[in-house]
């Protein structure tokens, strides 16, 4: 029997089933957090979720709205300073999953967070890299969850912040002591995956009644679906209760801020 | 060693127009009041330096303080944008602001770099960015032993470093605790500092592993209470989440900005 859910949960659900229990995962706020925190809430209790305010090893119990909200700090199992959370954990080789989102991203699946237009006269300033730049490079592999719309999915985003494969599917080529890069984007109609010889981003499996016409109207370049073109397995009851709560209590949670509780 | 002095002494001593100047607090301890003492003493000129720009930075823009800034994400977290950085950006109102983009990592590294007293910071960095061919402070060196290809950018060595604190003690000793970010390195790579704190104490109560600052490598402290609001201060008071949401309609336009400033800085004096 099929269960009601939206595509959000549906998204959700799926990108965290992708984080295997055990993981060192960097991650990142919005999207990334909240799969990457129903994991561990359901079928990945010792995934070991790390941010880059410092908060090594953190269980909120709510979704930070702010990368260095003080739920992090308070339920991580040490707090470190931002260099050494850059420098030694992340660029020392102690991450195996960097979760990202993004505003762009492009058939290789480089990543857009800068700006729309020219940089030095944008059409819209967006805020920037903060740390994917580097976690893209230096995470052993990289998942990438974001909606998927044709102003996201663009044949070529208009500033490279963070690398998928570069212009060309090439950039990691030949580069020593570099992560995998992205091995899987899942948005909200399907998952996709780069081709292992040309990197170029390939459909492999549609949501439950999704169809291979949608995913292309919403992406901006003539898009590849695999061979064998899977359809990803349906949210579980479990799944979405844990999800439904923690989005209900993290509401509660910001709300009380709004009234001037104490957090 | 630290000198006490008032907020407003503290910030007429040491900054100055034209002035290089880093303030620090990753989301948390964010160095709000020393900034609106800055915005009310009217300074010009200012490179900024800081990762995350924050409301802070976007009201000092606002207020025209700044000339330059550099930075690695700027954003209004878990709201979106920061619109008086982008009207200065975008626009060039109240004027034109010079920017220079980093990624944190090559961020956290620079100051580390500059706490450390060295030139420039090296890191595995950068590798396919754009951000390169638009920052020329970021560049490319090979590891003399391995050949290696890595990323330099120039440490972060302020005119003046400011962060808040929780506490410091009689001493001038400071206590930083929960997420610590970067607020050590800028004191130490600056050339004068400004510490702000929630409170003068009679004992730290610090552990062994403290992140203590000190009190001489600090040039002065100046007691804030609630110095970090609308962020937070671990221990004392939460971060005012509907602050920064209501903080998008407020920078949004020019006016409604003005008249915040007028009233919430120009006419709210400030620790004396």
């Amino acid at each position: 029997m099929s269960l009601d859910y939206t595509a959000a949960e549906m998204m959700t659900v799926t990108a965290a089933r992708a984080l295997e229990n055990g993981t060192t995962c960097f991650v990142g706020i919005g999207l990334p957090s909240e799969a990457a925190n129903l994991a561990r809430l359901t079928h990945a209790p010792d995934v070991v979720l790390i941010y880059e305010s410092g908060t090594l090893q953190t269980k909120p119990n709510v979704l930070p709205l702010s990368i260095g909200d003080g739920e992090l700090c308070e339920t991580a199992l040490s707090t470190v300073s931002v260099p050494e959370m850059f420098r030694y954990w992340l660029q020392g080789g102690h991450v195996d999953v960097g979760f990202l989102g993004t505003a762009q991203i492009d058939r290789y699946c480089n990543l857009n967070t800068t700006l729309i237009g020219d940089y030095r006269e944008p059409k819209v300033r967006m805020p920037g890299g903060g740390g994917a730049p580097e976690i893209a490079t230096n995470a052993g592999e990289v998942f990438i969850t974001v909606k998927h719309s044709k102003r996201t999915f663009v044949e070529a985003v208009d500033f490279v912040t963070t690398v998928g494969f570069g212009r060309d599917g090439t950039a990691r080529d030949g580069v020593p002591h570099i992560g995998r890069g992205p091995t899987r984007v899942i948005t909200d109609l399907c998952v996709m995956k780069p081709d292992p010889e040309t990197k170029e981003l390939v459909v492999v499996s549609l949501h439950p009644g999704v169809t291979a016409e949608q995913v292309q109207e919403a992406t901006g370049w003539a898009i590849r679906f695999a061979e064998w073109l899977e359809t990803t397995p349906e949210p579980g009851a479990k799944e979405l209760e844990v999800l439904r709560e923690l989005k209900a209590r993290t509401a509660r949670h910001h709300a009380g801020n709004e009234t001037g509780e104490n957090a | 060693m630290a000198e006490f002095l008032s907020l407003r002494d503290a910030v007429a001593r040491y900054v100055e127009d034209g002035a290089t100047l880093a303030m620090e607090g990753f989301t948390h301890l964010i160095p709000f009041a020393a900034g609106h003492e800055i915005i009310r003493q009217g300074r010009r000129e200012l490179t900024l330096i800081r990762m995350t720009p924050d409301l802070i930075f976007d009201q000092m823009i606002g207020a025209g303080c700044a000339r330059r800034l550099i930075f690695s994400w700027g954003g209004n977290p878990g709201v979106g944008s920061l619109h008086r950085l982008r009207d200065a950006v975008e626009q060039g109102y109240p004027q034109p602001l010079e920017i220079f983009e980093h990624s944190h990592a090559a961020m956290a590294c620079a100051f580390e770099a500059g706490a450390a007293g060295l030139p420039l910071a090296v890191l595995r960095g950068y590798v396919g960015s754009d951000l390169p061919k638009v920052n020329p402070q970021i560049k490319f060196i090979e590891c003399p032993f391995t050949g290696e290809r890595l990323a330099a950018v120039p440490a972060v060595r302020p005119d003046v470093g400011i962060v808040h604190a929780q506490k410091a003690d009689r001493a001038g000793n400071v206590l930083v605790e929960g997420i610590i970010g970067v607020q050590k390195e800028v004191v130490l790579a600056a050339r004068h500092s400004i510490v702000t704190v929630e409170e003068v104490v009679d004992e730290l109560q610090a552990g062994p592993n403290a992140c203590v600052i000190p009190s001489w490598a600090i040039d002065a402290i100046a007691v804030a209470e609630q110095g970090a609001y609308p962020s937070y201060a671990h221990g004392y008071y939460p971060r005012d989440n509907a602050f920064y949401k209501a903080w998008d309609a407020i920078a949004r336009d020019r006016e409604t900005f003005a008249a915040w400033l007028e009233e919430h800085v120009y006419h709210a004096g400030g620790a004396a």
